[in-house]
């Protein structure tokens, strides 16, 4: 919570302006990369805001009494509390308060779908002005403290004895055993790939966040004393039960939703039809676009990216960086229900991505060698909203056209991968393939075992992902110390 | 990091390395495979178990130079390491007591089929190896196999070795010399496509064992996608082996050439 608004500096700080002189004050815009050069480069495409800018941004904020910031946030962070330490300087400390809630900020601060979550909660939106760049300032705060090299470790109690293994090293896995260490436990984390990081490393690109970022919150948990095993696949190297032999009290599971969905339709088998899984994995995780390393991915001229949300415009993005002349986004319905985040869509158009809504791929057309050249799409036109609340895309019937295309991604969603799951014996597991939990995020079958991130929600984000991880240690610490 | 602690050399293109994997020693099967990653700038490529030692905790790997990765693979010498090799992964051959088991092989698929011969003699059954390669230097493990099948039977395109002829051929005789009750096939996508044809003349029932194009080996990208029966299939977890009789073995070899044109570009990288 907010506790310390009522701290002197605090009630200076918000009568040294009139809330009608912060409310004018226009939000700072992010400094980007020129879109033209950006599209062909690797590089982060939002450069951050200078201090100077972060200070004139964080004058914006209210300082609510009730920041209905907070509730649009899934973890509560408290928003004004670290805003209102960048307007006075006190950028260490703004990072300081962020960690109390989040073990990722400059990870969120990122990737988080702000305009859905706390700033589409921000008062300013409400008063017709557009609403604190919460994001933004997070991500300041916290690139200023990696950067300034004196992140001071947080302090971990003393050993306690306990061992508790984590499987899976994407966001929610970290943040659960950042938060057990602290704690005093010994905690090993079991990743199946070659690189720590899940989708932070093999799915979300270097232009959106670099690889750099996330290295340093795994670089922390080591020295904290986080040991990590690569190349192990749980349920396949070592069995949740060997695990226990081994003297793991406890296990959270964190395997995430890497299961990527096709859409059975004819041609779906072609080459250069892949999934966003492969094709990010290939660019992403195993650089197959630079010359030095030995894997192949191909270059689309002519590339279509299927599906609206995150996946699909780091696709199409990619594609453009891999030199495509053509890439275009079709969806099925209008660019208003699109998942993915506002800003990547307003970068996409910005970097020359095309996108073609109210269409649906029908089939693929291939060439005397097995490739693909064309898609066939189906219109579509918006019905009665479905049970997400969104409009339903129904047929037009007739309405059929066909467009070429050399590459096409597929990136219609993901499911919960089964290795994990359909190991345990006994565990309750749902319809969809997720382990069933209680609100402790622990496994109503099997006492033992914990569980957080996609593998329960199915595709959800980083700061879900998160927030279960931290809340499935408090847990286990108080299961095991009972 | 996991150590070549031996190596030989079967022929010119084809080489067994022991490599140190503790734990994947303990807990493969016959019919699981490893992913290969060689070092940092490394692809990763799918190799089968051939056989483990626990004891000294190595697994057997066959590698047949084929492309880049393959052929760095091959020039690796003893007391080098593998960055990354992860495990075992796929499901296990389905061993039980068929009856007569037929197992034809050729290539690439004589290595991976060494860990079933024996799996399915321990199991009872009678099992009559059917190996096949171009020319007599390109036989690979004979006696190896013969340690645990009842018959070997060895085909060579030239006649140089063995009977002259396809490996159709030598299982076409086997099946009309005997009764056969269970055919596994290992080997190029078109040599495992024609037995599959034949044994379904003959209603032997038969698995393949697939060697899709793969990255991740967990069922997390789709490449290795097969079309099984009007079903799409991931053989990584799904496989690698499958009803041969419902594979689409043509699609299969379309999607192998995928890369083909990339793969050329890097064979004529230098090996590092
Ligand atoms: C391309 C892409 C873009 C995205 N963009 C955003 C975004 O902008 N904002 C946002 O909030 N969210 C985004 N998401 C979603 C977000 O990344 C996920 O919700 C989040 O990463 C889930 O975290 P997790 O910890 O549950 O699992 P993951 O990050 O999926 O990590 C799971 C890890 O477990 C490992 N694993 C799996 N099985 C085993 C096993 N048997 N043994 C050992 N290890 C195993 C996997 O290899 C993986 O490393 C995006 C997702 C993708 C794919
Ligand atoms: C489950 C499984 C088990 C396997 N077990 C073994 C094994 O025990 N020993 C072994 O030597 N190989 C095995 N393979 C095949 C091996 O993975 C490939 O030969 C290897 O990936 C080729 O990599 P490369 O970089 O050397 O060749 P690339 O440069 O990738 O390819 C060179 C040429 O080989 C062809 N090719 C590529 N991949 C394959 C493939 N999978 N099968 C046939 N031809 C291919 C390409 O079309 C290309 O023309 C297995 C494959 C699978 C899927
Ligand atoms: S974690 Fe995400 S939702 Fe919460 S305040 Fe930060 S950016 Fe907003
Ligand atoms: S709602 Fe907006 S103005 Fe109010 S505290 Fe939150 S960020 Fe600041
Ligand atoms: S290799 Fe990636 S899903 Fe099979």
């Amino acid at each position: 919570m907010t506790e310390d608004r009522n701290a002197s500096w605090r009630e200076e700080l918000r009568k040294s302006m009139k809330p009608k002189e912060r409310t004018a004050i226009e939000r700072v815009p992010m400094n980007e990369l020129d879109p033209v050069l950006r599209a062909r480069s690797r590089d982060e495409v939002n450069q951050g805001l200078t201090a100077e800018q972060a200070v004139t941004e964080a004058k914006r904020c209210l300082d609510c009494g009730k920041p209905s910031c907070m509730e649009g946030c899934p973890v509560n962070i408290d928003i004004p509390g670290f805003i209102k330490n960048i307007e006075r300087g006190e950028f260490a400390e703004a990072a300081r308060v962020l960690k109390k809630t989040s073990s990722l900020p400059a990870v969120c601060g990122r990737v988080c779908p702000q305009e859905k979550q706390c700033e589409g909660s921000c008062i300013h939106l409400k008063m017709n002005s557009k609403p604190v760049a919460i994001g933004n300032l997070e991500r300041f705060a916290a690139d200023f403290e990696r950067n300034s090299g004196k992140a001071s470790l947080p302090e971990c109690r003393s050993s306690n004895g306990h061992k508790v293994g984590v499987i899976g090293s994407g966001p929610s896995g970290l943040s659960c055993a950042g938060d057990l260490i602290k704690m005093g436990y010994e905690v090993t984390v079991f990743e199946a790939l070659h690189e720590i990081g899940g989708v932070l490393k093999y799915g979300i690109p270097e232009f959106r966040l670099p690889n750099a970022v996330v290295d340093a919150e795994i670089e922390t948990l080591r020295r904290l004393g986080v040991k990590f095993v690569t190349d192990c696949v749980v349920g396949k190297t070592v069995s949740v039960s060997q695990l226990r032999e081994q003297g793991y009290e406890c296990l959270f599971v964190g395997s995430g939703a890497g299961l990527p969905r096709f859409m059975n339709i004819p041609g779906e088998n072609l080459i250069n039809v892949l999934s966003s899984n492969e094709y990010l994995t290939r660019v992403n995780l195993m650089d197959a676009g630079n010359p030095e390393t030995d894997t192949p991915v191909f270059r689309g001229r002519k590339v279509i990216v299927v599906g609206g949300g995150n996946t699909a415009m780091d696709s199409v993005r990619t594609a453009l960086r891999m030199g495509a002349e053509k890439a275009t986004i079709v969806y099925r319905r209008s660019e208003e229900e699109m998942p993915a985040r506002l800003e990547e869509v307003h970068h996409a158009k910005a970097e020359g991505v095309e996108f073609l809504t109210l269409h649906n791929p029908i089939e693929y057309i291939g060439d005397d060698k097995g490739r693909v050249k064309a898609v066939r799409l189906q219109k579509m036109q918006l019905g009665e909203p479905d049970e997400s609340g969104r409009r339903r895309p129904v047929e037009i019937p007739g309405a059929v056209e066909v467009l070429e295309a050399d590459m096409v991604v597929v990136a219609i969603g993901v499911s919960p991968n089964p290795i994990v799951p359909s190991s345990i014996e006994g565990l309750n597991i749902s319809r969809k393939g997720t382990i069933v939990v209680n609100d402790d995020m622990q496994s109503d079958s099997i006492p033992t075992i914990f569980a957080g991130g996609d593998i329960v929600r199915g595709g959800a984000t980083v700061i879900l992902a998160m927030g279960d991880g931290r809340r499935a240690a408090a847990a286990i610490d108080a299961y095991l110390s009972r | 990091m996991n150590r070549i602690v031996k190596k030989e050399r079967f022929s010119e293109k084809v080489v067994r390395l022991d490599v140190e994997a503790p734990l994947i020693a303990q807990s493969r099967k016959p019919g699981n495979f490893v992913i290969v990653k060689i070092d940092d700038k490394g692809e990763r490529i799918p190799l089968t178990i051939a056989s483990a030692d626990t004891e000294r905790g190595t697994i057997t790997l066959v590698v047949q130079a084929v492309g880049h990765t393959s052929a760095r693979l091959c020039a690796m010498e003893e007391g080098e390491t593998i960055a990354h090799v992860v495990g075992p992964l796929g499901r296990p051959t389905d061993i039980r007591n068929y009856g007569t088991v037929v197992c034809a092989c050729g290539g690439v698929g004589t290595a991976p089929m060494l860990p079933i011969v024996e799996a399915m003699k321990k199991a009872g059954n009678r099992v009559i190896v059917v190996q096949a390669a171009r020319t007599k230097e390109l036989i690979i493990l004979e006696q190896q196999m013969k340690q645990w099948a009842d018959e070997v039977v060895i085909m060579t395109d030239d006649g140089s070795y063995g009977t002259k002829g396809l490996v159709t051929n030598g299982v076409e005789n086997v099946i009309q010399r005997e009764k056969v009750d269970f055919c596994v096939t290992i080997g190029p996508a078109i040599m495992m496509k024609f037995v599959s044809l034949l044994t379904r003349k003959y209603d032997v029932p038969t698995i393949a064992s697939l060697n899709t194009i793969m990255v991740d080996g967990t069922g997390m990208c789709g490449a290795c996608r097969v079309n099984v029966g009007g079903e799409t299939k991931f053989v990584c977890v799904d496989g690698p082996e499958f009803d041969a009789h419902q594979v689409d073995f043509d699609q299969m070899m379309t999607r192998l050439g995928a890369y083909r044109d990339l793969e050329a570009v890097e064979m004529r990288k230098p090996l590092r």
